[in-house]
């Protein structure tokens, strides 16, 4: 599990600006990013420079770009059973309930009936929803949700978990909360994880290294070590110099 | 909900019901309205249990049921089906939409001379008018369903590597199944209707016709049993029919709108 690096390799990405018309909008450019096994990797940037098409690429949802995405050392081929992701809005299936909606990301499994039932559970448990494993999505809370939409992301014990301002819509207390709980998690599954956040304090506290993105055409701007000891403490003044200096990008490019 | 406010609530419409049969009881009772023309309760009571010692009520409850549920059946196997086709491959509706949006103006009981000329007068036309009236509120409902599909939870399935049956079966068809019951519930007021239609017209059992017979033998109290046991047989099969959506859309249970 260990030595799954990932490597961008130059990404540039186009749309066509309107559908069916000819010039193309350059959404990402020249990307290149080498991601040690395991590591943190936070992603901020102005709304529209390409974070989330970054991350439908790597989750292998869209196969329509220049360079190249390598897992391992190999080229990745769609969607993958290693690569998970979180969606800022939960996405749980309103029909299912918390263990089916978990259960859902499992359909191509290899595992026995038996040991998706006990994988399952295990990360039922992990987010702390065991006694809630019978409950609807409406009747849960947003944090809850999203909690569930986390374990669902990790149940197939994915190397790469990829996340999409998962922590966005949640209040601030809540988010505060689930922000340890994923710091919790990664140390605990050592797996890679790539968050991208509007929420700079968010991406210092939880990354090892934070890329800063620019857009017009999306590409990186800046990428900051954070070199301090976890769990970290926001009132740390190196946290404080480091958070400020993400920000400054920010002032600089509005 | 308490069983405080329930049975408050059972006790208010007793309430209603109870002075509604008194009042019916008492108008043609009192001679306020010509008895031959308003028969009391008590005479239609007695007109219903008349019928059932003789077999009659048996008879025509059983080929009233038979047309409905028969007609509806087929009604819900096709129009769910197209339905679903119609909703998810768009070139399906692009092709059919237009004759659809034709037919559907064509009102079933304008139909029923076709459906006799074609069928004959037996139990064929009577339940291909049924069916006429059934079909288009199913197929329309679950055309609509499948497109209102939220795209993101499509989207967050195929994240997951599911293929365009998973899709399907496990994301359409739930996520559509409380439109597509909307249009069956409605199917079943249409087919109630549909049903009086076809058995006042060249039909020699059912209560539609139980009830047309009765008032040109000048039966009135028959004629308003017929009524009544129409309006049973309605209540019903919506009873029913609310039972089955119970059953698909469990998951909706204290879903709040917006909620
Ligand atoms: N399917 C698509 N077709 C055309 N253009 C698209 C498509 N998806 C995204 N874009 C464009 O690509 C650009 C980047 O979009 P993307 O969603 O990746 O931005 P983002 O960085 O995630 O923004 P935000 O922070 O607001 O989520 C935007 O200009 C968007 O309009
Ligand atoms: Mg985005």
């Amino acid at each position: 599990m260990l030595n799954n690096s990932l490597t961008l390799e130059n990404i540039s990405k186009r749309f066509a600006s309107r559908p069916g018309s000819t010039t193309q909008l350059q959404v990402l450019d020249n990307i290149q990013l080498d991601i040690a096994p395991g590591e943190f990797i936070s992603i901020v940037g102005a709304s529209g420079c390409g974070k989330s098409t970054l991350l439908r690429l790597i989750l292998g949802l869209d196969e329509e770009y220049d360079g190249r995405i390598l897992l391992n050392g190999k080229p990745i081929d769609g969607t993958g059973l290693e690569r998970g992701i979180v969606f800022q809005d939960h996405r749980l299936f309103p029909w299912l309930n918390v263990e089916q909606n978990v259960a859902v990301a499992l359909k191509n499994s290899p595992l026995s009936a038996k040991e998706k039932r006990d994988t399952v559970r295990e990360h039922i448990e992990l987010v702390g929803l065991q006694d809630f494993i019978d409950a609807y999505p409406h009747q849960i809370s947003g944090g809850m949700a999203q909690r569930v939409a986390i374990a669902r992301g990790l149940v197939n014990r994915p190397s790469v978990l990829l996340l999409d301002e998962p922590l966005g819509a949640l209040d601030a207390l809540t988010r505060a909360r689930l922000q340890g709980e994923l710091q919790n998690i990664w140390a605990k599954e050592k797996i890679t994880m790539i968050l991208v956040t509007h929420d700079v304090d968010e991406a210092v506290f939880l990354g090892d290294r934070v890329v800063v993105m620019q857009p017009n055409p999306g590409r990186i701007r800046r990428i900051l070590d954070i070199d301090l000891p976890r769990p970290r403490n926001r009132s740390d003044s190196r946290f404080i110099a480091l958070r400020d200096d993400v920000l400054s990008d920010f002032a600089e490019l509005h | 909900m308490g069983f405080k406010l329930t049975s408050r609530r059972v006790f208010d419409s007793t309430v209603g019901i109870v002075a509604f049969l008194a009042l019916w009881e008492a108008l043609p009772q009192l001679g306020i309205v010509n008895p031959g023309y308003l028969s009391p309760p008590s005479a239609v009571l007695g007109a219903v249990l008349d019928l059932a010692s003789s077999g009659d009520l048996l008879k025509h409850v059983q080929a009233s049921l038979f047309r409905s549920f028969a007609g509806l059946l087929l009604a819900i196997a096709s129009g769910v089906s197209l339905g679903l086709m119609m909703g998810w491959f768009a070139r399906v509706e692009s092709v059919l939409d237009p004759l659809l949006q034709f037919f559907r103006q064509t009102s079933a009981l304008a139909l029923f001379p076709v459906f006799i000329l074609f069928l004959g007068i037996g139990e064929l036309s009577k339940i291909a008018i049924i069916f006429w009236a059934s079909f288009w509120p199913i197929l329309l409902s679950t055309i609509s369903g499948v497109k209102q599909v939220d795209g993101l939870l499509i989207n967050s399935a195929l994240s997951m590597g599911a293929n365009r049956w998973f899709l399907f079966t496990k994301i359409v068809l739930p996520a559509a199944s409380p439109s597509i019951f909307t249009g069956i519930r409605l199917a079943g007021a249409y087919c109630i209707t549909a049903l009086v239609a076809a058995e006042m017209i060249g039909a020699h059992s059912g209560l539609g016709f139980l009830t047309l017979n009765s008032q040109e033998v000048f039966q009135i109290p028959s004629m308003y049993a017929g009524i009544l046991l129409l309006a049973v047989v309605g209540l019903l099969l919506n009873f029913l029919l609310a039972l089955l959506e119970r059953r698909f859309t469990y998951w909706r249970r204290g879903l709040r709108h917006g909620g």
